[in-house]
């Protein structure tokens, strides 16, 4: 049986090939933090990192992932990043929030003083309904305040 | 004492007479300005819950045992199942019971829109339900439907009677004008799109009906269910603890919950009943598309003399027709004002509420026509509306409780104040320009709310109220106002909701309402909390109580003395000090409404048609601001929400058969983050002195009634053109352009 790495532990890849990683993680792993909002790679709710990589683990098969590094909202916890989502009320409903904050933990990962329009064309996969955009580039500019 | 009393009362423009049991509400209002915790800007205290994950969602709770329902939707507008097999499916592994077309009231065997529930299934996973939804054997007879709303009117398919509403005398009115504007806007249907679909888990436990879902009013659900399965209302319990947003879609049980009653019934085990994303987009709601015929005529000094408009509403195949005329009643101090609104019953998906239903439609068309009297009397577009303020209700004469529109204006000076230094930025193609708009809308509130205030020994409070919080900061108010209340720092209080078996009755999350429907009930508990409290330090302590207060934690003796709170409850060991307090009424005889005005900078390449907005101001007048920050935040949400419906989300139907095509998060277009602009927000936050002890009224809806109107206003200063259509697309655009071009050309043959 294949397993998956999941915020650096290992896991038993019990599940049929085609299960999805979204699902892997919610169903089969109790991780639920990972939010799916749309199921089809539309919305970004869904964002996890793959070796660092912004992902949409609804439309990731978890079979094609092995010996790679996958990251949850769950391994980002006590990422400054979280603090600054929550110092800047980046948050409404929350349920796109989850997958807002692993992608701009991936950017600043990358790039650590990223500018609006760095920030802007990175976070434009990841939809609000709530509208917390303003709130949400705030948070990304001033993550390590 | 608690007193009935017979009152008019009024959620999302919709009014209905109703007895009420009222408590007085003897508390003082706090001083206006921020207090020591409420007016000042707070985190949300299930802000690290929801953005860690951690926050458990309808879409998170497994139960053991639980299956899953898939509902089968009708592929056509209208059509009729004349035959329904299930043989096939019922014998798939996993597949544990079928609800056949007439099975449920819900299910339908004639549906009359796309999308429309008529059967569904039970199984052990989705997959494997969707699986056998495949494999059912549905035959269709398909018929014409009606999907045009003037149509509609014309054959008298009406969802209910015509609203009509007349004051005065137009006829009159229009005679006396020295201009009259006529035009006709059109809106479009937009959807809800809440990131959470909707979606309920039932359990029957005994006899009781528990049910986790995704909601706003978690009393309305266990109220609706209980009478439509002839239960008991205390055997239905609702829990909603986090809730993923809803913009007026989730304010009743939905199909989708009375499936999964039926189902766990039937099963004896617990089912979820989840939506898609593509059935969120088909079947939970909409604004609908609206169709106004309106004229204002204005004297040369731009008084108002007459405005008359002919609202077509598509409602769809159920819903109800929203106030689309509000605005023009309301708004502006009119004497001749004539209304009707036809809500056309049509073979599309029905509406619901979505946040300020009628009110973000109607607001475009007049607000627009309003600049289009001010271009044709050269006047000042912000001053003719100053001009035009209503200083009394204008339907009734009633007095307001509070208004400062024309605080709001006199702020929207400073923004509006820009307008020559945008216009000159205009370069090439590029056109820029500025717009205002106001907004009116409801958002008092009302009775029946309660809550309960718990402080124990340790000298920590609870709040504890079965109201939910759909993302808009209601945890985080309420815990504000019991903290300010009892002396004590915000993270002192917890606040424990979202469960009817754990919690008194509490308003809905809908029409702009928790904060003033609730704020007051939480205050009223945490000042009986309070009361006994100072008892207790009286004793203890030897002072008189009014000698006694509670600041910082402490109870505080105006000798100078001062005790920490726990060391005062202390003496309780297990005890418990229990405050209850309700919502009191509104007040007599006035009208209570939420004002505002946006000003809003747009960049129009007049070339390609594509609009850009800049920058957007939104003033608001919603009596006190509990938490400054969250409140920038509704703002914040609500003009993006508005912007989306400006340019660039439409429902579209095939024109042929009815059949919905934008279905995904793909095909219809939120905004994203790249395309928000500057937002300022403001509040005149001045506390309502007649609206409660709390004198605030409610700020989800206000944000997004004027956007439409102030961006369209703008995009006539930038460029001349009279845009009368949402979504602004660039094909309206040019539309638009192209017209004022020839309207220019026209002009330019006439001879001098």
């Amino acid at each position: 049986m294949p397993d998956l790495t999941v915020n650096g532990q290992r896991h038993a890849l019990d599940a049929p090939v085609g299960r999805s990683l979204a699902d892997f993680l919610r169903d089969d792993l109790g991780l639920t933090g990972t939010k799916i909002a749309c199921y089809e790679g539309h919305c970004g709710s869904c964002t996890v990192l793959v070796d660092g990589i912004p992902t949409l683990s609804c439309i990731t098969l978890a079979h094609v992932l092995e010996d790679r590094e996958i990251t949850t909202i769950e391994g980002l916890r006590d990422h400054a990043m979280m603090d600054a989502f929550v110092r800047t009320d980046a948050v409404q409903c929350g349920f796109c929030t989850p997958g807002q904050v692993v992608s701009a933990v991936a950017l600043v990962e990358a790039n650590a003083s990223p500018s609006r329009d760095e920030i802007r064309h990175a976070m434009a996969g990841n939809l609000c309904r709530c509208g917390t955009y303003p709130k949400i580039e705030e948070a990304i500019a001033t993550w390590r305040d | 004492m608690a007193r009935l009393i017979r009152t008019e009362k009024e959620v999302e423009g919709q009014y209905e007479e109703v007895w009420l049991v009222v408590e007085e509400d003897p508390l003082d209002q706090w001083p206006a300005g921020p207090g020591d915790v409420v007016g000042r800007p707070a985190q949300r205290v299930d802000g690290r819950d929801r953005a860690s994950g951690t926050a458990r969602y309808t879409a998170d709770i497994t139960l053991p045992g639980m299956l899953h329902a898939a509902i089968v939707r009708s592929p056509y507008a209208r059509a009729s199942v004349k035959r329904f097999d299930a043989t096939a499916a019922l014998g798939m592994p996993g597949v544990r019971a079928v609800l056949a077309p007439g099975e449920l009231e819900r299910l339908v065997p004639a549906p009359g829109y796309q999308g429309q529930p008529v059967a569904a299934v039970a199984a052990d996973s989705y997959g494997l339900a969707r699986a056998a939804v495949d494999a059912l054997d549905v035959e269709w007879e398909v018929r014409e439907p009606l999907l045009d709303p003037e149509e509609a009117v014309r054959r008298e398919s009406f969802v209910s009677a015509p609203k009509r509403y007349s004051r005065g005398d137009v006829a009159r009115g229009f005679a006396q004008a020295d201009v009259v504007i006529e035009a006709e806007y059109r809106t479009q249907s937009v959807l809800h799109n809440a990131f959470e679909p909707h979606q309920s888990i039932c359990e029957w436990v005994d006899d009781e009906l528990h049910v986790y879902t995704s909601t706003q009013f978690i009393w309305g659900v266990r109220n609706e269910l209980a009478e439509n399965l002839g239960l008991p209302a205390d055997k239905v319990r609702i829990v909603c603890e986090y809730m993923g947003g809803g913009f007026g879609a989730k304010n009743g049980a939905g199909t989708h919950t009375y499936v999964a009653a039926e189902l766990a019934k039937r099963t004896r085990r617990p089912v979820r009943c989840a939506l898609t994303r593509h059935e969120e987009n088909l079947d939970t709601g909409n604004r609908n598309a609206t169709i106004q015929k309106l004229r204002a005529g204005a004297r040369g000094d731009g008084t108002l003399v007459a405005l008359q408009g002919e609202y077509i509403a598509a409602v769809g195949w159920s819903g109800w027709l929203a106030p689309t005329a509000g605005p023009m009643q309301i708004l502006y101090a009119c004497d001749n004002v004539e209304t009707v609104e036809y809500g056309a019953k049509l073979n599309t998906p029905p509406m619901a509420a979505f946040r300020a239903p009628g009110f973000a439609e109607g607001t475009f068309g007049l607000e627009c026509l309003l600049d289009e009297v001010a271009a044709k009397l050269d006047l000042d577009p912000l001053e003719l509306r100053r001009r035009n303020h209503a200083d009394a209700d204008p339907k009734d004469e009633r007095p307001f409780s509070s208004k400062n529109l024309i605080e709001c204006y006199r702020r929207a000076d400073a923004h509006w104040a820009r307008r020559d230094d945008v216009r000159a930025r205009s370069e090439g193609p590029w056109k820029h320009g500025v717009g205002v708009a106001s907004q009116i809308w409801y958002g008092a509130g009302g009775p029946p709310s309660y809550a309960w205030v718990r402080v124990g020994s340790d000298g920590r409070a609870q709040v504890i109220t079965a109201m939910q919080d759909i993302g808009t900061g209601s945890r985080t108010a309420m815990a504000q106002i019991a903290a300010e209340e009892l002396g004590l720092p915000l993270d002192r209080v917890a606040v424990a909701l979202g469960d009817s078996a754990r919690g008194p009755y509490a308003s809905i999350s809908a029409g702009s309402s928790t904060i003033p429907s609730m704020g007051p009930a939480v205050r009223a508990a945490a000042a009986d909390a309070a009361r006994q409290i100072v008892e207790i330090a009286a004793q203890r302590y030897h002072k008189e109580e009014r000698t006694l207060s509670l600041k910082g934690g402490s109870v505080v003796c105006s000798d100078g003395g001062a005790w920490p709170l726990e060391a005062v409850v202390g003496v309780m060991e297990a005890g418990q000090i229990l405050g209850k307090g309700a919502r009191g009424p509104n007040p007599a005889g006035m009208q209570t409404l939420t004002f505002g005005v946006h000003v809003a900078e747009v960049a129009v390449d007049v070339e390609t048609g594509e609009i850009r907005v800049a920058r957007v101001a939104a003033i608001h007048d919603v009596g006190r601001i509990v938490n400054p920050l969250g409140a920038s935040s509704q703002v914040e949400g609500g003009v993006i929400q508005g912007i989306g419906h400006t340019l660039s989300e439409t429902r579209l139907l095939d024109p042929g058969t009815g059949a919905v095509l934008t279905r995904s998060l793909d095909a219809y277009k939120l905004p994203t983050i790249a395309d928000v602009p500057e937002i300022v927000a403001e509040f005149v936050d001045q506390p309502d002195a007649h609206l409660t002890n709390l004198g605030s009224k409610g700020l989800g809806e206000p944000p997004i009634v004027p956007v439409a109107a102030a961006i369209a206003n703008a995009i006539r200063d930038a460029t001349g053109a009279d845009v009368r259509s949402l979504p602004i697309t660039r094909e309206e655009m040019l539309r638009a352009l192209d017209e004022a071009r020839r309207r220019e050309h026209e002009r330019e043959q006439v001879p001098a």
